[in-house]
């Protein structure tokens, strides 16, 4: 299996000599090209620092993170910028679409900002569209749309780019659970049919279901790992819950 | 706390907001040294004349600061309101945690007195200052000698500075606490949260009403220049004034839609980059801006049109003067007295009031031989059987129903040709001939020319003194013979000499040089005469008048500067203000969008690309108004030289010129300050 992203021993800290937080603590852990992993941890637990710094928008105090083989805790400036537009995508838990813009060119921007013709613009956007079953908004505004629509432009607009990796903060954070579903089984179609790989952060023991494996965090380390396997989504919900339930008591010992 | 919490809040805004502090500083430093103009000319050695002229100054530069002041206080309610909404957030936190809506008015006092104070004294300190500077300024303007250079603070400047500000401040904090009182709690927790609806307009309609727009403005620019011959009411301007502003403000409208419908419909360069952003960002906040928008252009029209017709009346004063007085004196006086019209006096007297100029400054004891390098007599005639109505002929009817300030009553002036020819030589003018049955007009007033060579191209003829006269050339030509500032000969009837009938003598002219070569010995002249009108035995005779260069050069300096410092004061305070409110909305706009570049940055767009779209975003806010406030201006400039036409407008171009090396440091200025505080405030992580 290639290997899309690999992380070696990063840690993060936050504040002073004197007061030092330990945001992350020593992580590593690799995820496979085509995989869908979900990453779980109470908050603080240091789980949206670990996205952050894959997403490049903090720097890790040491350690490296590779994705797609390019070591990318050495990139500058616009390299910087150059590898969010081509390898990465993004899905915010607030949707993070310019309400200014309707949906279609909410995606097309994505695109744009890479200077690709307009006519593959729009050959690639009708195509994700249906994918994602948005074709209907496309000219409405975001204000327009429901949450479930808005977080799946989102996602159409993060894939659009056929990035290596989708990076997703609490996706499922604001909507309600029937949207919520819906846009976890896009995942799983996008996933298993088109064979993208996904990073999803969240504290939702349902949506972390969806996944093929999850990481627990917990005071930034990795607490445990656990994969689906062949259990059917149920089950594999079922051994989540038990985790959870471990790592809730085990937070109630150390109060 | 309060007091902890208002100067921190200050602290924090400073940053963002250190345009609008910077503008308050340069309002109070405007207003005083425009009011300590007073207290800086007892530095200079002035004669009486000049120290009339600035006590005119000082009246007219106080009326003018209190139009000032509203504008000023306008762009300072305007700015703090502005301000307030930017914080709805904070003070709903405030709200929450439980403090009182008087507290946080109270914050908002200390606030206001804090910003108040602190650019009230920095910018009293920049006044004192740059007004030491005014005083050389001033000695230039009035062309005074400066007899001492020492620091001078003026208190009544200070004083009213304190007071008109103060005002200012006080009425911000009245509406400040207005606001206050009304605001409720769930708006201000969510009202940023509202999300702005974006209508798209109706391309057809945006044509028509833009279509409409470009018409009445045309109709308007047409009315103050061409058409100015149909305003002849002073209220009668109002109606292209309105009709400007309403379509500046309806071509904003529409041009904002269309543009945007324009670009979208070009998909290749509207998915280009962050075209789609820009022009939507554009398009979403020129919905709410139009009205903003047209004001400024009006504002910076009126800068133009005012800083532009100052400066060129100045320059053209000066520049009139060689050519206007081109000698030293002239004496005119009456000659046509008789028992008639003189009832009461004695024959010997009324022949002593009949002396010519000469003559008459001969039997006070004024050697003219002596005292006058050179210098010529002339007599003008006037009949009442040789009206403007008459010479105007045909045409007359015609005439008046376009230029209805003539006044066809008005006897013309009848000189005979080798009396002008003199008096041309003189002056270094162009000399004529004429035969028995000609005649020809001299003129140098733009206006009465164009009536004039009405009716010289169709050849008809006038009768006078028994004679048919036919005109010599088919327009007037230039010439004139009273020293002046500016073109005033509104027209001269030459004939040949032998048809003059001297029993039509009117007036008298002596025009001279004085037999002086340096400025002091012409003023030693000039005195002497002067001392003849205030002379005891001056009663026996009729005094002629006189102009002499050296009173119209300092009348015109004296007016040049008038006009030159308050075009200065209005045009600058009208910019400043002008860019002000511009920049503090880009400021604000940037803050709000702060958001929206994070997202972008997150989708992997470069700095530059970023850049390059905050730098389109403001230019396009900056420049939309400016370029049309250019055209307006074009116009504007048009009938100011219309209107000032009497006072000459020459070296417009250079003034021009000034106008936009003004509108470049401070409209520029501006421009550039906001798009770098932009930039950081965009960087900023929150």
């Amino acid at each position: 299996m290639e290997n899309i992203l690999k992380i070696e021993n990063i840690e993060k800290y936050y504040g002073s000599r004197s007061s030092l937080t330990k945001a992350i603590d020593n992580i590593s852990f690799e995820v496979d090209k085509g995989e869908f992993v979900a990453i779980m941890g109470a908050s603080g637990s240091g789980k949206t620092t670990l996205l952050n710094v894959i997403s490049t928008i903090d720097r890790v105090t040491s350690g490296h993170i590779y994705v797609g083989g390019v070591d990318i805790t050495k990139l500058k400036g616009n390299e910087l910028n150059k590898f969010r537009r081509e390898e990465l995508g993004f899905i915010f838990q607030d949707f993070n679409l310019l309400d200014t813009l309707t949906a279609y060119e909410n995606i097309a921007l994505a695109l744009s900002i890479q200077n690709r013709n307009h006519k593959e613009i729009d050959t690639l956007i009708k195509k994700v569209a249906a994918e994602l079953d948005i074709k209907s908004v496309l000219d409405k505004y975001p204000y327009q749309m429901s949450g479930g629509q808005k977080q799946r432009v989102a996602s159409a607009r993060a894939i659009i780019t056929d990035p290596k990796l989708v990076l997703a903060d609490e996706p499922t954070g604001a909507l309600d659970s029937k949207s919520a579903k819906m846009l976890l089984e896009r995942f799983n179609y996008l996933n298993s049919t088109l064979d993208t790989t996904i990073l999803m952060v969240t504290h939702d023991a349902f949506t972390a279901s969806y996944a093929t494996r999850v990481v627990f965090i917990k005071d930034g380390k990795i607490f445990n790992e656990i994969r689906r396997g062949d259990d059917d989504r149920k089950e594999f919900f079922d051994k989540i819950i038990d985790v959870v339930t471990l790592l809730g008591g085990d937070l109630n010992d150390a109060l | 706390m309060l007091y902890k919490l208002s100067f921190k809040n200050i602290k924090k805004s400073f940053k963002d907001y250190a345009i609008y502090f910077f503008t308050l500083i340069l309002g109070v430093a405007i207003f005083y040294v425009f009011n300590a103009i007073e207290s800086q000319t007892v530095l200079l050695d002035l004669n009486s004349s000049q120290h009339d002229l600035i006590e005119l100054l000082v009246n007219m530069l106080s009326g003018v600061s209190v139009f000032v002041s509203f504008i000023l206080g306008f762009l300072i309610i305007y700015a703090s309101r502005f301000l307030i909404k930017r914080r709805n957030k904070e003070f709903g936190i405030y709200m929450t945690l439980g403090m009182g809506k008087r507290k946080i008015s109270l914050i908002l006092f200390i606030e206001t007195l804090l910003i108040g104070g602190i650019s009230l004294a920095v910018g009293l300190g920049l006044g004192v200052l740059a007004s030491q500077f005014m005083s050389l300024l001033v000695s230039n303007l009035f062309e005074a000698d400066m007899t001492k250079f020492e620091f001078v603070f003026s208190t009544s400047a200070c004083t009213k500075t304190l007071i008109y500000f103060g005002i200012m401040y006080l009425l911000v904090m009245i509406f400040n606490t207005i606001i206050v009182s009304k605001c409720r709690l769930i708006e201000l927790l969510h009202g940023s949260k509202k999300s702005e609806e974006v209508k798209v307009k109706n391309p057809y309609i945006c044509i028509i009403v833009f279509l409409i727009s470009c018409l009445i403005l045309g109709r308007a620019y047409y009315l103050v220049t061409d058409g100015i011959g149909e305003l002849y009411k002073f209220e009668q301007i109002l109606i292209p004034i309105a009709m400007g502003s309403i379509s500046t403000f309806f071509i904003f409208w529409s041009l904002s839609g269309l543009i945007l419908k324009l670009v979208m419909s070009i998909r290749g360069l509207y998915y280009k980059g962050l075209n789609s952003f820009v022009l939507r960002q554009f398009s979403s906040k020129i919905n709410t801006m139009v009205f903003s928008m047209s004001v400024i252009c009006i504002m910076l029209f009126i800068t133009i049109c005012v800083l532009s017709s100052s400066l060129s009346i100045k320059n053209s004063l000066n520049a009139n003067l060689d050519v206007l007085a081109p000698a030293d004196i002239e004496f005119m006086k009456s000659v046509d007295f008789n028992s008639e019209n003189s009832v009461g006096y004695s024959e010997e007297t009324l022949s002593n009031f009949n002396l010519s100029s000469k003559e008459t400054l001969e039997r006070l004891g004024f050697d003219v031989e002596e005292n006058f390098k050179e210098y010529v007599e002339l007599d003008v005639y006037n009949t009442p059987k040789l009206t403007l109505r008459d010479t105007l002929g045909s045409k007359v009817d015609y005439l008046l129903k376009q230029f209805k300030f003539l006044n066809v009553r008005t006897e013309e002036d009848i000189l005979a040709v080798s009396d002008y020819n003199k008096v041309a030589r003189l002056y270094g003018l162009e000399e004529f001939s004429l035969e028995e049955d000609e005649y020809m007009i001299v003129a140098d007033f733009e206006p009465m020319y164009r009536v004039r060579n009405e009716v010289l191209k169709t050849g008809e003829t006038i009768s006078l003194f028994g004679h048919t006269l036919k005109p010599k050339y088919s327009e007037c030509q230039n010439g004139f013979i009273e020293l002046s500032s500016n073109n005033i000969n509104g027209g001269i009837v030459l004939v040949a000499d032998s048809i003059v009938d001297s029993s039509y003598k009117k007036k008298n002219y002596l025009i001279a040089n004085y037999n002086a070569k340096t400025k002091e010995e012409k003023i030693a002249i000039e005195n002497k005469i002067k001392d003849l009108i205030n002379s005891e035995n001056v009663k026996e005779y009729n005094f002629p008048n006189t102009s002499s260069r050296l009173e119209i050069a300092e009348a015109s300096g004296g007016l040049g500067a008038l006009v030159t410092f308050l075009g200065l004061y209005l045009g600058i305070i009208f910019l400043i203000s002008s860019a002000a409110i511009l920049a503090l909305k880009e400021l604000s706009e940037s803050a709000d969008n702060k958001e929206r570049y994070m997202m972008i940055r997150k989708l992997g767009a470069d700095e530059s690309i970023i850049n390059r779209s905050l730098f389109r975003q403001i230019g396009i806010f900056f420049m939309a108004p400016l370029i049309l406030a250019l055209i307006h201006s074009i116009f504007g400039i048009k009938f100011c030289t219309i209107i000032l036409e009497g006072l000459g407008t020459n070296g417009l171009l250079p003034s021009i010129i000034m106008t936009g090396v003004f509108l470049l440091l401070i409209y520029g200025g501006y421009f550039l300050v906001t798009y770098i505080s932009s930039k950081r405030i965009i960087r900023q992580k929150f």
